[in-house]
């Protein structure tokens, strides 16, 4: 297993948020973590980064425990994400945005014009951007943009918090396919989002939250095909 | 009011306020890093540069150079110059980290609120002005004259004095200097990214503490720069140097827009001229009103200050 969350609790003050939920994503995998506002999505990826701190329980990631590592560390390993509302630095060039997605890798500079390469095949538009501040970026832009820059790191586990979030279907579309081609590259990915219906499309596997418990893990395919699933997250049947 | 002595003695004016102005934008940078990567006004900044006046005094004092002395010349003054500028900029720069490392990062780590951290910072800053009034008996020091002042030219009335020319001239290079460190080095990228979006930052990997370590290290240089500068021009100072200047040097970060770097340069030469003309017109007693009345009317024209842009936009 890439990683492995195991029984994991994340407290903001006094209200838990997440209450003892365990995930696994294996090597290779499209995993999705579906489910409403406030379920609790966005704080597993930010505790799993390292931004919010576990209340108990264990992060593993290649069997090492990284629950008490500090977030910056862990990028090191191999973890990279394009965070919710995507983080871009609205003051600085896409360039400099993505070569920040490097930072940590400071004696890999060799590898710098061969992954803005990768990144440019993937998103044709950033190369078009290149000079442009961060900030004057569309949404669909801004997005391609934070996870061109995720995969700068060269992870070995992605994660992406609601990459469809406030963009057009065209758009929502195009990024989903990219989503697949990465994996297909050989990055594992684990997705967040409130898009059932797309993510169920693009995951192999797929756990529900529902206020801070995991309600549902199956094959992404088969929770596409679930009347339950469909009437709650998909919008359609039972009623 | 005396408008004449404005008009007979503008170029000699001009030229006093960029030396002027040339230090509070050197202390104004100090500010306005901190307040971009913390968004924490740092009270303590104007000890950080009164730490730096007496470093200078330190460096010549090791030298071995009296008050009494003649002034230094050739190789012995461009090396006591050079010596007393870095000793001053290290003890500034050290005192900056020390005073991040005792009053803000414990607060910082356990949650503490912004005006905790205010107030710890104003009580370093009370602290820090007592320690050195018991140190000096509360008197001024006087700092050797260890260059011979000269006239260098006269142009349309304005006397260039020397180590007024030096003064904005290096000033100029440090300034030169940090913005390169600031957008072209990977640890200047750092302290931007921590500025626009410290979440974000951390996911890229960045290391907060060392970024925040670094950026009250680069402010409290340039304080030590402006520290030695002002009393190489003036000659002396007092545990209560950094009040008067570092208000100065706050009211020009300010003025610039708190938060962007270029602003504090221009808040901070603007804020020179200003106090500069007004103290010729009105008397020097009035140069603290007159800046403020212009600052308060700035701020209610644009409330962000000439450069500030919204803190999203923010460019650091």
């Amino acid at each position: 297993m890439r990683l492995e969350v195991k029984d994991l609790h994340v407290h903001y003050g006094k209200i838990e948020a997440i209450k003892g939920v365990s995930i696994v994503v294996n090597e290779g995998e499209i995993v999705t973590l579906i489910g409403a506002n406030g379920a609790g999505k966005t704080t597993m990826l930010k505790t799993i980064s390292g931004l919010r701190p576990v209340s108990s329980g264990q992060i593993l990631f290649d069997g090492q425990d990284i629950s008490r590592m500090a977030a910056h560390d862990r990028v090191e390993l191999g973890l990279s994400q394009a965070p919710e509302g995507r983080g871009i630095f609205p003051g600085m060039t896409v360039l400099e945005n993505l070569e920040m997605g490097k930072y940590h890798r400071k004696d890999r500079k060799s590898e710098m014009k061969e992954d803005l390469e990768k990144v440019y095949h993937l998103f044709p538009r950033l190369l078009e951007r290149i000079n442009q501040a961060g900030g004057t970026l569309s949404g669909g832009e801004q997005q391609m943009l934070a996870i061109g820059r995720a995969l700068m790191a060269r992870p070995k586990v992605l994660l992406l918090d609601e990459p469809s979030m406030g963009l057009a279907p065209l758009m929502i579309a195009n990024i989903f396919r990219i989503i697949t081609e990465i994996n297909n590259l050989g990055t594992t990915i684990l997705l967040v989002e409130q898009n059932a219906q797309q993510a169920l499309q693009r995951a192999h596997r797929a756990y529900v939250l529902e206020t801070g418990n995991v309600v549902k893990e199956a094959k992404a395919s088969d929770l596409l095909n679930d009347p339950a699933v469909r009437a709650a997250y998909l919008g359609v049947g039972a009623h | 009011m005396d408008f004449a002595l404005l008009r007979d003695a503008f170029w000699m004016l001009t030229f006093d306020g960029l030396a002027l102005g040339a230090i509070y934008a050197l202390i104004s940078l100090g500010y306005t890093l901190v307040y971009g990567v913390l968004r924490l006004i740092n009270f303590a900044h104007s000890e950080v540069f009164m730490i730096g006046t007496f470093g200078s005094l330190f460096a010549t004092g090791l030298i071995g150079v009296k008050i009494e002395d003649e002034p230094l010349t050739d190789g012995k003054m461009v090396f006591t110059l050079l010596f007393a500028l870095v000793i001053a900029m290290l003890s500034s720069a050290i005192a900056a980290v020390l005073v991040e490392f005792v009053a803000y990062r414990r607060l910082r780590k356990r949650g503490a609120t912004k005006l905790a951290t205010l107030i710890s910072a104003i009580g370093v800053s009370i602290s820090l002005v007592e320690l050195f009034r018991i140190m000096t008996d509360s008197l001024p020091r006087e700092f050797p004259r260890i260059m011979d002042k000269t006239f260098l030219v006269s142009y349309a009335g304005a006397d260039i004095r020397n180590d007024k020319v030096i003064v904005i001239v290096a000033a100029g290079l440090m300034m030169v200097a940090l913005d390169q460190f600031i957008s072209k080095t990977r640890l200047g990228k750092g302290i931007r990214a921590v500025s626009q979006d410290e979440n974000t930052a951390t996911l890229m990997g960045v290391n907060i503490n060392r970024v925040i370590t670094v950026t009250f290290f680069a402010g409290g240089l340039m304080a030590g720069a402006a520290a030695f500068f002002y009393i190489l021009v003036y000659e002396n100072t007092s545990f209560k140097v950094g009040f008067f200047l570092g208000i100065s040097a706050f009211t020009a970060a300010v003025l610039g827009g708190i938060g962007n770097l270029r602003g504090a340069l221009f808040g901070g030469f603007v804020l020179g001229l200003m106090e500069t003309y007004t103290s010729a017109v009105f008397g020097t007693a009035w140069k603290a009103v007159i800046s403020f009345i212009i600052l308060v009317l700035v701020l209610l024209i644009k409330p962000t200050g000439l450069f500030g842009e919204s803190i999203t936009q923010a460019r650091v």
